[in-house]
């Protein structure tokens, strides 16, 4: 009795000094980093107020929508393209370095380093690296997204095939089947919801950040958002934002639908 | 000459679990031998060192003629096509249908490019459904194996092992997740293909009166050792303890006297 008292006791004690040491680090950063949460909230009705006045789209800027549109278009199909393309290699990359398929333990670990290199490396500073090389260019948007994009979706494969497939591969390879079979018989089939999600996501992803990085290369969406924001443009800049507010949401829609079919 | 024989077989699991210590033995085509032990004893290893997907240390075993151990990349192909494996949790690819499933016991013995893109020939569908019809799945047949009870996921598995035309079955726990009547179910289709397809199948058990049921032989493995190798006539209540390691009133097969 006295032992299970101690147990909740503990867990208890657990979560409290738990809850302390994240109240302890935000308190410990908003002083470094000069960061004051009541003047935030303060200055918050002020903000909403500046919005309201300013980021209204108005009929001047709904000429502008065929525009939009079609920049927002390019934008979403290079995206979607990006997520495809890396999605792809990314497959094939990660049956390296999974436990169930490995070929052994020292590629095993390169390929994890490998993947979580591109994946720690942000997209805009991919996008500031390739801009040396490609300059002010879709191509170094492309490959921006691609890098980080293959990187996460390797180690999320990796994590899915593991976690799925042990069990059939098991069997497989008790068939005689050999590795390519095992791959498009067994894991693929297991691994295919997993997978399709992790693609969506990344795809929805990929609009929100391509925003971000063709302010840096000039191209897609991103540039039109910047072009009207340094005119002072401001109520055709929000409703750039607002029509890929809209893209994403429609996005989600869609792929929700999809993951229901797949499941 | 044997079917199925291991001479001085150890394992050792990263240097030191001791999974299996000097395991000889051998089975004569035919036969129908359960494997019985307490949990870790090394069961499943001794199983998966026969196909491979467990490594022996030592010692060599010799299937059908050719030397496992050695064997390589072909050769172990064309040893595993022979041995099907049957397991607890049934390891179906969830996701594909029973007759796809029943289908993987051809993989082995296609190539590479048609049983990845899963192109069977028709005469190997027919059998399949011969073979799905036999263990009573017709109605399922296109049903994906997650709608599937554990009953019903078993005899796929047996299926897609029959489909296999093995020359020897291995069967790890094939019963432990199901209930008794399934289990039952289970048990006699292992005896019928043992006996009208003369297929060799060597068994896991935990439940020992099922072992002593359905086969002539029985091998008690305790901490990798074996300690019982002959006819289950010879298996007295003494014996099973020593294989359990247990007094007298410990084991579930004790309770019948005890009420
Ligand atoms: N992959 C592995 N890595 C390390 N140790 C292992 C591995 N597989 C099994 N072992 C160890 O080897 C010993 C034998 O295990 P094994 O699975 O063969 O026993 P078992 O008789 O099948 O047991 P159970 O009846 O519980 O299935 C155990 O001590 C186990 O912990
Ligand atoms: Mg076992």
């Amino acid at each position: 009795m006295q032992k299970t008292m101690d147990v909740f006791r503990r867990r208890k004690l657990t979560y409290t000094l738990v809850f302390l040491a994240f109240l302890a680090i935000f308190a410990g950063a908003s002083i470094v980093a000069e960061f004051h949460p009541i003047d935030g909230i303060v200055s918050f009705p002020a903000a909403l107020q500046w919005i309201a006045v300013n980021l209204i789209p108005d009929a001047e800027a709904m000429e502008r929508l065929p525009k939009i549109l079609s920049e927002l278009m390019e934008t979403a199909l290079l995206s979607v393209a990006v997520t495809v393309v890396a999605a792809i290699l990314a497959f094939f990359f990660s049956l390296l370095g999974a436990n169930i398929t490995k070929v052994n333990g020292f590629i095993k670990r390169i390929v994890r380093i490998v993947a979580a290199f591109f994946r720690n490396v942000p997209d805009v500073v991919w996008a500031m690296l390739l801009m040396f090389s490609f300059g002010q260019n879709v191509l170094t948007g492309f490959f921006a997204l691609f890098f980080t994009t293959f990187g996460l979706l390797t180690r999320a494969f990796i994590e899915t095939m593991d976690e799925v497939s042990s069990h059939c591969v098991e069997a497989l390879d008790a068939t005689g089947a050999n590795f390519i079979q095992k791959v498009f018989q067994g894991i693929l089939p297991s691994s295919l919801p997993g997978i399709t999600t992790w693609v969506l996501y990344m795809i929805e992803t990929n609009i929100r950040s391509s925003t971000l990085i063709g302010i840096l290369t000039a191209t897609g969406i991103g540039y039109l958002f910047d072009l009207y924001y340094k005119r002072l443009d401001f109520a055709s800049a929000s409703l750039v934002v607002l029509s890929i507010v809209v893209l994403v949401l429609v996005i989600e829609t869609v792929s929700n639908r999809i993951r229901k079919v797949i499941l | 000459m044997a079917l199925l024989s291991f001479q001085n077989v150890s394992k050792t699991y990263n240097g030191v679990t001791k999974a299996l210590q000097d395991v000889t033995f051998s089975i004569e085509e035919g036969e129908f031998v359960s494997i019985i032990g307490p949990s870790g004893a090394g069961k499943s290893t001794l199983l998966r060192c026969i196909n491979r997907l467990v490594d022996a240390s030592q010692g060599t075993i010799f299937f059908d003629g050719k030397n496992v151990t050695s064997s390589k990349k072909n050769e172990l192909r064309d040893i595993r096509t022979k041995t099907a494996m049957i397991f607890q949790h049934y390891n179906l690819v969830d996701r594909l249908s029973v007759v796809e499933n029943v289908l993987h016991g051809r993989l082995g013995q296609k190539s590479t490019l048609s049983g990845a893109a899963g192109h069977y020939t028709e005469a190997e569908k027919q059998e399949a459904f011969r073979i799905i019809q036999e263990m009573g799945l017709e109605e399922q047949a296109y049903k994906r194996c997650d709608e599937l009870s554990g009953g019903q996921k078993q005899r796929v598995g047996i299926a897609r092992a029959i489909m296999q035309h093995p020359k020897l079955i291995l069967c790890d726990e094939p019963i432990a997740s199901l209930d008794p009547k399934s289990s039952k179910v289970i048990m006699d289709h292992l005896k019928t293909i043992n006996q009208t397809k003369n297929i060799t199948c060597l068994v896991n058990l935990h439940q020992v009166d099922v072992a002593m049921k359905y086969s002539k032989r029985i091998i008690g493995v305790t901490a990798g050792k074996i300690v019982y190798d002959g006819p289950t006539d010879g298996l007295t209540k003494d014996k099973i303890h020593e294989i359990y390691q247990s007094s007298d009133h410990d084991l579930i097969t004790d309770v019948e006297e005890c009420v």
